[in-house]
């Protein structure tokens, strides 16, 4: 049985083997011409030219929402939301290319389930922020609760302040970039993607992660089950120096004493290969 | 899931009973089974407030003889407290079955409070030279208008509005708690507490009483005795963290402090907001913001975060 480990034999011998998952996730769900402009069946048209703003003091989380998809069936592509209130669940479920502006903080589950949009909060963004957010970019200029990108799928989540704990749990994508510090269990059961925090992480970073990557600039309390340091190259730390660089997050020594962070163990059963649809995606 | 805040102003006195409402009314929707409030009035000279109920709202809706049992339930308490030596300087009817005393008393407050609650039905809600604690069904405006809350002047408060999952809708269940025999202690804790049997066995072998089977009374029983076995507020916080197991935020005030604990999962959220003259926090931002409209900054406390602060 060449090729196949000790550990493998025991399960061969009791009638079990390691599945051949080699193409399965190649499978292209998209055409590549689709996936240059792939919109979805529903979403409006907008133009970032056209610009509207409302005043959302007085409104529920509902209204504010309704009002957002108002504007952007109307084709205004670039909305700007006023005294939000640090109101729940706002900006949730943008399916299409948007420039959202949240002049003021969210509360919980804010830009959950988004797939396109470039968001910008001028506040504070509360638990689960941007959770299974597929795509866009979302940038937060102050600090971040716990859960910050839960099941993280693609794009760019951007906390220029310290976020709370479990920042990036079961995170299946994309990347997460936060400013200052991050709270204890960030990473825990990180899948793919990857995660930059320029200040210290908590106690337990990227516990029980199966893939992934984890980038510290500052110190980390203690590594979780599985975590275990990485060794960076020069094409990593050119993607680092780019992506900080883009949201103005760079620190001045540069990013060569950044620690990095991967999983230590292979699952038995976990295929790391970054599937094709989700390349045409990002 | 339960919501919990608490403010305090540093060196000077608010209308903290319209902001804890204002603050509760907001985090309404994470529990809105009860609501409970304690607030840290000025303290008259050498007296006490005696917060006490002796019935349950839910006992209103048994009869007619109800009313008549509590005004003779009622008889008894005024008469226990000339007995022990008290001077009842003003009485207050909040709701038929819940009163506000001010009581002249420099005996045994241990003894006069068991003596009280010896009365059929009867519970201390609190006492203490600072501290009244009001609790009842309803949400954070209902309660608040029932025991005319605003206007309440004060140095800090702490407030709850619980979601009862672990005992029953009433109010010997709702926050906040106190606890003998540190007066003008309280406490509202988010979370469930998993070594609560263990500790209560604890507790009680070491002669603390518990007026419930909620998890939470726990962490008020917890901090008198710490207290008052000389260990600092911050001490007391910080131990425990090592010594109680489950996931838990928890505020506690005394008389001129209020301090918060997180525990080692930093499970249970907590935002926080802290200035030279006004600290506030709360489950979630939106409750900060009821008594701060402008654009603000706060963050999380981390995991075995923490903190407090002076009145």
């Amino acid at each position: 049985m060449a090729g196949v480990s000790d550990r493998e034999h025991v399960s061969h011998d009791m009638g079990m083997h390691t599945e051949q998952l080699a193409g399965r996730t190649q499978q292209t769900f998209f055409s590549p011409e689709e996936g240059e402009s792939f919109v979805y069946p529903d979403a409006p048209g907008v133009d970032f030219n056209k610009r509207a703003e409302f005043d959302a003091q007085d409104l529920d989380s509902n209204a504010i929402n309704q009002k957002i998809r108002e504007l952007m069936n109307d084709g205004h592509g670039t909305i700007v939301v006023k005294n939000p209130g640090a109101k729940h669940s706002l900006g949730v479920g943008i399916l299409n290319r948007l420039n959202l502006i949240f002049e003021g903080s969210l509360g919980y589950f804010g830009i959950g389930l988004i797939d396109g949009p470039n968001v910008r909060i001028q506040g504070r963004v509360g638990w689960s922020c941007a959770e299974n957010m597929m795509a866009g970019t979302v940038i937060i200029e102050k600090n971040a609760g716990s859960t910050f990108g839960a099941a993280l799928r693609g794009g760019d989540l951007v906390c220029r302040g310290s976020v709370g704990s479990r920042t990036g749990i079961d995170m299946k994508g994309g990347t997460i970039i936060v400013g200052g510090d991050t709270g204890a269990f960030s990473g825990f059961m990180m899948q793919r993607g990857r995660m930059i925090v320029c200040g210290n992480a908590g106690k337990n970073l990227g516990d029980s992660m199966y893939d992934g990557t984890i980038y510290v600039g500052g110190e980390i309390k203690d590594l979780g089950v599985d975590a275990v340091p990485g060794e960076m190259d020069d094409v990593e730390r050119a993607w680092l120096t780019r992506k900080l660089k883009m949201y103005d997050l760079l620190p001045d020594k540069g990013v060569d004493h950044f620690t990095k962070i991967v999983a230590g163990k292979q699952l038995w059963n976990y295929d790391n290969l970054e599937p094709t649809e989700k390349k045409i995606v990002l | 899931m339960c919501g919990i805040a608490g403010l305090i102003h540093r060196g000077n006195t608010s209308d903290i009973g319209s902001e804890m409402t204002a603050m509760l009314q907001s985090l309404r929707h994470r529990g809105p089974d009860s609501t409970g409030f304690a607030v840290y009035g000025v303290p008259g000279p050498g007296e006490y407030v005696i917060r006490f109920k002796v019935a349950e709202q839910e006992d209103l809706a048994t009869g007619f003889k109800i009313h008549h049992e509590i005004r003779a339930r009622r008889a008894l308490v005024d008469e226990r407290i000339l007995e022990m030596g008290g001077e009842i300087v003003a009485a207050e009817e909040a709701t038929e079955y819940a009163y506000r005393y001010r009581v002249r008393f420099d005996g045994d407050l241990k003894r006069l409070a068991e003596f009280i609650e010896d009365v059929e039905g009867a519970e201390i809600l609190s006492v203490g030279n600072a501290l009244e604690l009001i609790k009842d069904l309803g949400d954070a405006t209902v309660v608040s208008n029932q025991y005319s809350l605003n206007g309440f002047t004060g140095t800090h408060a702490i407030g709850h509005t619980r979601m009862a999952t672990e005992s029953d809708v009433d109010i010997r269940s709702a926050h906040p708690y106190w606890a003998y025999p540190y007066n003008d202690i309280s406490v509202v804790h988010n979370g469930q507490i998993t070594n609560y049997w263990i500790m209560r066995r604890e507790m009680e072998r070491r002669g603390h009483r518990f007026v419930s089977s909620c998890d939470s009374e726990l962490l008020a029983v917890y901090t008198a005795d710490k207290l008052d076995n000389g260990h600092s507020l911050e001490d007391s916080l910080r131990q425990s963290i090592e010594e109680i197991d489950g996931v838990f935020t928890y505020v506690v005030a005394t008389k001129d402090r209020l301090g918060m604990a997180k525990d080692t999962m930093a499970a249970k959220p907590m935002v926080l907001y802290e200035s030279d003259d006004l600290v506030a926090l709360a489950s979630e931002e939106v409750a900060i913001r009821a008594i701060i409209p402008h654009e603000i900054d706060t963050y999380d406390p981390y995991d075995e975060e923490v903190r407090v602060w002076q009145a």
